[in-house]
C-alpha cells in the first residue's frame, strides 16, 4: 500500500515534469530534420516559467469560466495521467478508472476548453471550438472500438490488466492488435492536435484548431493550458506504450523507469519524423482519416472473432 | 492454435485490410500502390500456405502472384495511366464513409456465412476461405462504386486476388486451375487495357458516365 | 398502506385540477393578479403532494409488492393497483420530476410576470391532472386502468401543449401530438388484447400467469415497442416530440421530456419483462438496433437546432435511444442466460432513466429561466448570459456536463455502465448479438461525442460570448424559487455521479424482479463496501475487469485544481489586467461576428448532411457592383418525415376527399346506410358458425 502510494506520487510528479521535455524533444527533432538548429529541448520549460511570471491579460468580458477552465483542464488531464501505468503497474490510483474513464476525463477537458474558446465571443474562438468538437465526435467512436478489441482480447478495460495480458505469452501475434495500434495512433494524433489533423506550430491561420481556442489566453492561464496539452501528449504515448509495448512494466521500478524513458524518447523521435514527412490535411478530409481508424477498429473486432471463433 | 495459424491469420487479415484501403483510395497513383501491396500480401499468404501444406505447386502460384499481380499488372496499369494522361482523381459513387461501412458490413456478412458452414474444415482454411470471400465481395463493391474504368479494373484485380487466396487455402487445389485463373486474368487485363485505350481515343475520357451518355443511358 | 396513501395523493391532484378549473373560470384571461399570484397555491400543493409521494415510493423500493382493488371502472374488473419495485422506482422518478417542476413553476410564473406569461387558465386545470395521469400509469395493475391512465396523461399533456392556441405552430404541434398519442394508445390496446387472450382476462396478474403462443408473444412485443416507442420518441415515431415538448410552458416541457418519456419506458419494461415473460434474443436485437439508430439520429437532429427548447427535445430522443440500448442488451443477455450481464445492462438503463429525468428537467428549467429573462427561445438571440444569470448558468453548465457524459457527474456513470454491458456482448455465442452489439457500442460512442458537441453549442452560444440582442444584454437573474429546484437537481447530478454505488444498490430490487439477478453489491457506506473496494467506487463485473471511482476522481480534481490555482498565484504572478479581446489583433466590435449556433454545427452538418438530412444549399451572390449581401441558405429535409409520415398523410387526405360527398346526402340515404350496416352485421353473425 505504501509502496503503491509512493510510486503513484513519483509517477504524478514525473509525468508533469517530463511532459514539456517531450514537447521540446519533438520540436528539436523536427527542427533538425528541417536542417534548422531549433530551440533546445528545455525551451518549453523556459517558456512555462516566463509565462508564469507574467501579468495575465484577459478580455473585458471574460467570465469566471474562462478563468477557472485552465486549472480544471490541467487537473482533468493530470487525473487521467495518474491512472496510466507508465513505469510500474503497482499504482495506488489504478482502480480509479479504466480506459473509458481516461478517455472521458480527456473529453471533459476538451469540453471545458471548447467552452473557454466560446467565452469571449470572437470568431477565432468559435472556429476552434467548433472544429475541436467536430474531430472529437469521430475520434471517440474509434476509441471505443479499440476498447472493444482490447476487451475481447484481454478480457478487461483496465490498463494494468491489459498490460499484464500483453506481457503474457497468451497475447501472441495478432493482426487485430496491430489494427488497434494503428487506430489508436490515429486517434492519439487527432486528440493531441498533431499533424495531419492540426498543426501545433501554426498561428494566424484559419487552419488552426487548438491554437484558435486558446488565442485569448495569456500568462499563467496559458501556462496551465500548454502544460495540459504537453501532459496529454505524454499520456497518449504512455497509453500506447502500456498497451502495445509493455516491456519493462512488470519488472521492477528502475528497469521500468528506464524502459519508459526509452519508449518516450523513441516515440518523440518517431513523432517528429512523422510530422515532417507529411502535410496537414484539409479539415473536411479529417473525418475520413479518423473514420478510417474507426473502420480499423471494427475490422479488428471482426478478425478477432475469426481467430477466437475457430 | 499456435504460431502458424497466427501468421496465416495475419496475412489473410492484411488482405482484407488492403482491400478496404483500395476501397478508401480515390487517387489513381495511391490506388495502384495499394493494389501492388495487395498482390504482395497475396503472394506472402500463398507462400505461407505452401510452407504449411508443403506443397511445391503453391510456391509456384505464390511466385506467379508476386510477379504478375504485384509487379507486372500494376506497373502496366501505371504506364497506361501515364500514357493516357488520365485524371488523377477517381470519382466515387456515394461518400467514402458509407462505402467503408458497407465494406465492413460485407466482411461481417461473409464471416457470418462462411464460418458456420465450414465447421468441418481445419482452422487455417476456414479463416482463409471466410476472409477470401470478403475480399471478393469488397472487390465487387469497389467495381460498383467507381465511376472510373481504372478503379473498376483495380476492383476486378483485387477480386481475383481473393479467389486466389481461397484457392490457396483449400487443400488439393490443382495447379492447373491456379494457372488458368492467372492466365484468364491476364487476358481480361489485356482486353480491358485495349478497351480503355479505345475509349480514350474515342471519347477523350475514361469516365464511364460519358460512355453511358453516348449510349443514351444517362441516369 | 403506502399504496393507498399514494393513491390518495393522486386523488387530491385530480381535485386540485378541478379547483384550478374553477379558479380559472372565476378569473378568466389572467387579470392583473393573474400571472404571478394565481396558481402559486396550486403548484405549492402539487409540489408537497408529489414530494411526499416521492419519499414514500423511495421507501417502498425494497418492500414486497402491495396490491389494492378499487370497485371502480368496469363492473366486472374493478381497478387494480400494484406497487412493486419497478413501479416504486418509476414513481420516484415521476414524483421527483413533478415536485421540482411544481416548485419551479411558482418561480417561473413570478419571473414571467412581465409581458410574456401564458394564460394560467389554460395551464392550471390540466397540470395536476397530468401529474395524476403520470402517477396512475405507473401504479395500474390491469389493462383497463392502465389505458385509462395512459390516455388521461396524453390528453392532459395535449391540452398543455395547446397553451398558446393562437400560434399556428402550437396548433400543428398539438395535432401531430394528438394523432401520435391516439396511435400509441391504440397499439397498446391491441397489445393488451393479445396478451389477455380469448378469455379476456385484463388483469396484469392473469397476463403474467398466462403462457401465450410464440407468435402471439412476438406480435405483442412488436405492438408494445411501437406503442410505447411512439410515446417515448423512438425513431421513426419521434416526429411529434420535438414539436410538442417545446410548445408547452417550460415546467410542463420538463415533465413531458424528463418524465413522460420515462413512463413510456416503464410501460415497455412492464410489458416486455413482466407480462410477457422471458424475451427471445431476436426481440432484444430489434430493440438494440432501434435504440442505436434513435440515439445517433436524435443527437444529430438536436445539433441542427437553434431553438434551445427544441434542441433539448430532440436530445431527449437521443437519451431514449441510450435507454433502449440498455434494455435491448438486457433482453439479449437474458435470452442468452447471462443473468449477471442482463442485470448490468438493465441497471445501466434504469440508472440512465433516473439521470435523464434529473438533468433534462434541470436543462428545461434553465431554458425556461432564459426564456423568462430574454423573452426568446432562439439561441441566436442570446449570449453573454453567464454574467447576468450566474446561478442559472452554473446549474445549466452542470446539466450540460452531466448530459454530455462527463465524469464525475451522473450521466457518465450510466453510459459507462452501458459500455461495460456492451463489452460483455462479444462473449455471447450467437453471431447476431456478436456483430450487432459492438456496432451499437460505436453508435453509442458517436452519440455521446455528438452530445458533448451539442451541449458545448447549447451552453456556449446561449450563455457565453457577447449578447446578440438587446434583451440578452439586460437580462436579469430569474426568481429564487425557480433557482431552488435547479440547484437541487444539480446536486443530484453530482451525488449520483460521485456515489453511483448507492444508486446501483437501490436499483437492485428492480433488477431482481425483472431479470432475476442483480449487479454485485457496491455499497455506499464504508461498512457496506465489499473488502478492497474503496468508498465511491463501483465494480460492475470484476475488479480486474473494470472499475470507476467517482468520489476519488472528484477529490483528485478538486485538490489538483485548488493546488494549481493557489500555486500559480502564490509562487508566480497573480497580476491580472482586463483589456479588449485580442482576437489576433483584429477584434470586431459587432456581436454579429461571433460564431452562431448554426455556424458552430456547420462541420457536422456538412459531414452528415448528405446522409441524414438531405441538405439543399443555395448560395446567392449578388451581381458585380452590387452592394447587397451574399446569402447562403440551407434547407434541411426530415427524411424520416418524408418516408414515414408524408405518404400516410397524403393517403388520408385522398380518402377524405373521396368520402367528402357522403356529407351531403339526404336523411333517407343516411338511414339506408345505417339499415344496410345493420343487416350486414346480422348476416355476418348468421353466416359465422
Amino acid at each position: 500500500m505504501i509502496r503503491a502510494t509512493l510510486i503513484q506520487a513519483l509517477q504524478m510528479a514525473l509525468v508533469l515534469l517530463l511532459a514539456p521535455g517531450l514537447v521540446g524533444l519533438v520540436r528539436a527533432v523536427k527542427a533538425r530534420l528541417m536542417r534548422r538548429r531549433g530551440p533546445p529541448v528545455i525551451q518549453p520549460y523556459r517558456a512555462l516559467r516566463r509565462l508564469l511570471a507574467k501579468e495575465a491579460v484577459i478580455a473585458d468580458n471574460a467570465s469566471w469560466l474562462f478563468r477557472t477552465a485552465p486549472y480544471l483542464i490541467l487537473a482533468l488531464t493530470w487525473a487521467a495521467a495518474s491512472v496510466v501505468p507508465t513505469f510500474s503497474t503497482d499504482l495506488a490510483f489504478a482502480r480509479l478508472g479504466d480506459l473509458i474513464v481516461i478517455t472521458a476525463l480527456l473529453g471533459a477537458a476538451r469540453f471545458l476548453l471548447a467552452l473557454a474558446g466560446l467565452d469571449i465571443g470572437t470568431s477565432f474562438g468559435g472556429i476552434g471550438a467548433s472544429r475541436e468538437v467536430f474531430f472529437a465526435s469521430f475520434a471517440e467512436p474509434a476509441m471505443l472500438m479499440i476498447v472493444v478489441t482490447l476487451a475481447i482480447l484481454a478480457g478487461s478495460t483496465e490498463l494494468t490488466s491489459i498490460a499484464a495480458f500483453m506481457l503474457s505469452p497468451a497475447a501472441g501475434l495478432r493482426v487485430s492488435a496491430a489494427l488497434a495500434l494503428v487506430s489508436l495512433v490515429i486517434v492519439a494524433l487527432a486528440e493531441n492536435g498533431r499533424i495531419p489533423v492540426d498543426n501545433p506550430a501554426t498561428h494566424l491561420e484559419l487552419t488552426m484548431v487548438h491554437e484558435a481556442m486558446v488565442l485569448e489566453y495569456s500568462a499563467r492561464h496559458l501556462a496551465m493550458i500548454e502544460l495540459a496539452a504537453a501532459l496529454q501528449l505524454l499520456l497518449m504515448i504512455s497509453v500506447i506504450a502500456c498497451i502495445f509495448f509493455p516491456f519493462g512494466l512488470g519488472s521492477g521500478v528502475l528497469l521500468g523507469l528506464a524502459a519508459w524513458l526509452a519508449k518516450l524518447g523513441a516515440a518523440g523521435v518517431l513523432l517528429g519524423i512523422f510530422e515532417v514527412s507529411i502535410a496537414k490535411m484539409r479539415v473536411f478530409r479529417v473525418p475520413e482519416l479518423i473514420g478510417g481508424a474507426l473502420m480499423l477498429g471494427l475490422l479488428g473486432t471482426l478478425l478477432l472473432y475469426v481467430s477466437r471463433g475457430l | 492454435m499456435g504460431f502458424s495459424f497466427d501468421i496465416a491469420h495475419l496475412l489473410a487479415g492484411l488482405m482484407v485490410l488492403t482491400s478496404l484501403l483500395l476501397l478508401y483510395q480515390d487517387r489513381i497513383g495511391a490506388l495502384l500502390n495499394v493494389l501492388r501491396l495487395h498482390g504482395l500480401v497475396l503472394a506472402l499468404a500463398l507462400a505461407w500456405q505452401a510452407h504449411l501444406q508443403s506443397a511445391s505447386d503453391l510456391f509456384l502460384a505464390a511466385t506467379i502472384a508476386l510477379v504478375v499481380k504485384a509487379l507486372v499488372i500494376p506497373g502496366a496499369l501505371e504506364r497506361l495511366v501515364e500514357r493516357l494522361a488520365i485524371h488523377r482523381l477517381i470519382e466515387t459513387v456515394g461518400g467514402i464513409g458509407p462505402t467503408m461501412l458497407g465494406g465492413i458490413a460485407l466482411v461481417a456478412l461473409s464471416l457470418r456465412v462462411m464460418l458456420p458452414i465450414t465447421a468441418a474444415a481445419d482452422a487455417v482454411s476456414r479463416q482463409d476461405i471466410a476472409l477470401a470471400l470478403s475480399v471478393v465481395l469488397i472487390g465487387l463493391l469497389i467495381m460498383v462504386t467507381r465511376r472510373n474504368a481504372v478503379g473498376q479494373v483495380a476492383g476486378f484485380l483485387s477480386l481475383d486476388n481473393g479467389i486466389d487466396l481461397a484457392a490457396g487455402g483449400a487443400r488439393g487445389m490443382p495447379l492447373v486451375v491456379e494457372l488458368s485463373v492467372a492466365v484468364s486474368v491476364l487476358i481480361a487485363f489485356i482486353v480491358i487495357g485495349i478497351f480503355l485505350f479505345r475509349i480514350r481515343e474515342r471519347f477523350d475520357t475514361v469516365d464511364l458516365a460519358a460512355l453511358e451518355e453516348f449510349r443514351g443511358e444517362r441516369r | 398502506m403506502i399504496l393507498s396513501a399514494l393513491l390518495a395523493g393522486i386523488l387530491i391532484l385530480v381535485v386540485l385540477g378541478l379547483a384550478g378549473a374553477i379558479d380559472a373560470v372565476r378569473a378568466p384571461g389572467g387579470a392583473p393578479r393573474g400571472a404571478a399570484g394565481q396558481g402559486a397555491w396550486l403548484y405549492a400543493a402539487a409540489a408537497s403532494i408529489t414530494g411526499v409521494s416521492a419519499l414514500l415510493s423511495l421507501a417502498s423500493l425494497a418492500a414486497p409488492p402491495e396490491t389494492l382493488v378499487l370497485p371502480l371502472g368496469l363492473p366486472w374488473i374493478g381497478w387494480h393497483f400494484r406497487l412493486d419495485a419497478l413501479s416504486a422506482f418509476f414513481l420516484f422518478v415521476v414524483d421527483l420530476g413533478a415536485a421540482s417542476a411544481s416548485v419551479f413553476a411558482i418561480g417561473y410564473g413570478r419571473a414571467r410576470h412581465g409581458g410574456h406569461a401564458d394564460e394560467p387558465g389554460r395551464v392550471l386545470p390540466f397540470y395536476p391532472v397530468f401529474l395524476a395521469g403520470l402517477g396512475l400509469v405507473v401504479l395500474a395493475d390491469d389493462a383497463f386502468s392502465f389505458l385509462f391512465a395512459w390516455e388521461l396523461m396524453s390528453l392532459a399533456s395535449w391540452a398543455l401543449v395547446l397553451v398558446r392556441h393562437r400560434d399556428p405552430e402550437s396548433v400543428r404541434a398539438g395535432t401531430v401530438y394528438l394523432l401520435m398519442a391516439v396511435l400509441s394508445g391504440f397499439l397498446l390496446l391491441l397489445c393488451f388484447g393479445l396478451l389477455a387472450g380469448p378469455a379476456g382476462s385484463y388483469g396484469f396478474a392473469a397476463m403474467r400467469a398466462a403462457h401465450p403462443a410464440a407468435a402471439t408473444v412476438a406480435l405483442a412485443l412488436v405492438l408494445a415497442l411501437l406503442g410505447t416507442g411512439a410515446k417515448a420518441g423512438l425513431v421513426p415515431l419521434h416526429a411529434w416530440l420535438p414539436l410538442a415538448h417545446p410548445a408547452a410552458p417550460s415546467h410542463v416541457s420538463a415533465l413531458m421530456s424528463g418524465v413522460m418519456t420515462k413512463v413510456a419506458v416503464y410501460a415497455f419494461l412492464r410489458i416486455a419483462f413482466d407480462l410477457i415473460g422471458p424475451p427471445s434474443a431476436w426481440s432484444g436485437l430489434v430493440v438494440l438496433a432501434v435504440g442505436g439508430l434513435t440515439a445517433v439520429l436524435g443527437v444529430l437532429y438536436a445539433l441542427m437546432q437553434h431553438d434551445l427548447k427544441r434542441l433539448l427535445a430532440y436530445h431527449t430522443v437521443e437519451n431514449i435511444g441510450i435507454i433502449f440500448i440498455g434494455i435491448g442488451l438486457a433482453m439479449v443477455f437474458r435470452a442468452g442466460g447471462e443473468g449477471a450481464a442482463a442485470a448490468l445492462a438493465l441497471t445501466a438503463a434504469l440508472f440512465h432513466v433516473f439521470n435523464h429525468a434529473v438533468f433534462k428537467s434541470l436543462l428545461f428549467f434553465g431554458s425556461g429561466a432564459v426564456e423568462a429573462a430574454t423573452g426568446e427561445r432562439d439561441m441566436e438571440c442570446q449570449g453573454g448570459l453567464i454574467h447576468r444569470m450566474r446561478t442559472t448558468s452554473f446549474c445549466f453548465l452542470i446539466g450540460c456536463a452531466a448530459i454530455s457524459a462527463l465524469p464525475p457527474l451522473n450521466g457518465f456513470v450510466s453510459e459507462w455502465l452501458t459500455f461495460q454491458a456492451i463489452l460483455l456482448g462479444p462473449a455471447l455465442p450467437d453471431w447476431g448479438p456478436k456483430l450487432l452489439i459492438p456496432a451499437d457500442g460505436a453508435l453509442l460512442a458517436l452519440a455521446a461525442a455528438l452530445a458533448a458537441a451539442c451541449f458545448v453549442k447549447a451552453f456556449g452560444i446561449t450563455f457565453l460570448g457577447r449578447p446578440r440582442s438587446a434583451a440578452a444584454a439586460v437580462a436579469a437573474e430569474t426568481d429564487r424559487l425557480a433557482l431552488a429546484p435547479m440547484l437541487l437537481l444539480s446536486g443530484l447530478c453530482l451525488f449520483a455521479g460521485v456515489f453511483p454505488g448507492a444508486v446501483i444498490d437501490a436499483l437492485a430490487p428492480v433488477s431482481r424482479a425483472l431479470v432475476g439477478a442483480t449487479m454485485p453489491v457496491q455499497g455506499l457506506l464504508p461498512w457496506h463496501s465489499p473488502p478492497g473496494v474503496p468508498l465511491g467506487a463501483i465494480v460492475p463485473v470484476a475488479a480486474a475487469r473494470s472499475s470507476y471511482d467517482g468520489l476519488a476522481i472528484l477529490l483528485l480534481i478538486g485538490a489538483v485544481t485548488t493546488l494549481a490555482a493557489l500555486g500559480a498565484r502564490r509562487l508566480a504572478s497573480h497580476a491580472l489586467r482586463r483589456a479588449p479581446a485580442w482576437d489576433c489583433g483584429f477584434p470586431d466590435q459587432s456581436p454579429a461576428t461571433q460564431y452562431t449556433a448554426q455556424s458552430f454545427a456547420e462541420p457536422i452538418r456538412r459531414t452528415f448532411g448528405p446522409l441524414v438530412f438531405g441538405v439543399a444549399s443555395t448560395i446567392r451572390v449578388p451581381p458585380p457592383g452590387s452592394t447587397a449581401p451574399a446569402r447562403i441558405e440551407h434547407v434541411l429535409h426530415d427524411r424520416l418525415w418524408e418516408i414515414f409520415y408524408a405518404p400516410p398523410a397524403a393517403l388520408v387526405r385522398r380518402l377524405a376527399d373521396a368520402l367528402n360527398p357522403l356529407q351531403f346526402l339526404t336523411i333517407r340515404r343516411y338511414l339506408a346506410f345505417v339499415f344496410a350496416a345493420l343487416v350486414l352485421l346480422l348476416l355476418v353473425l348468421a353466416l359465422t358458425p
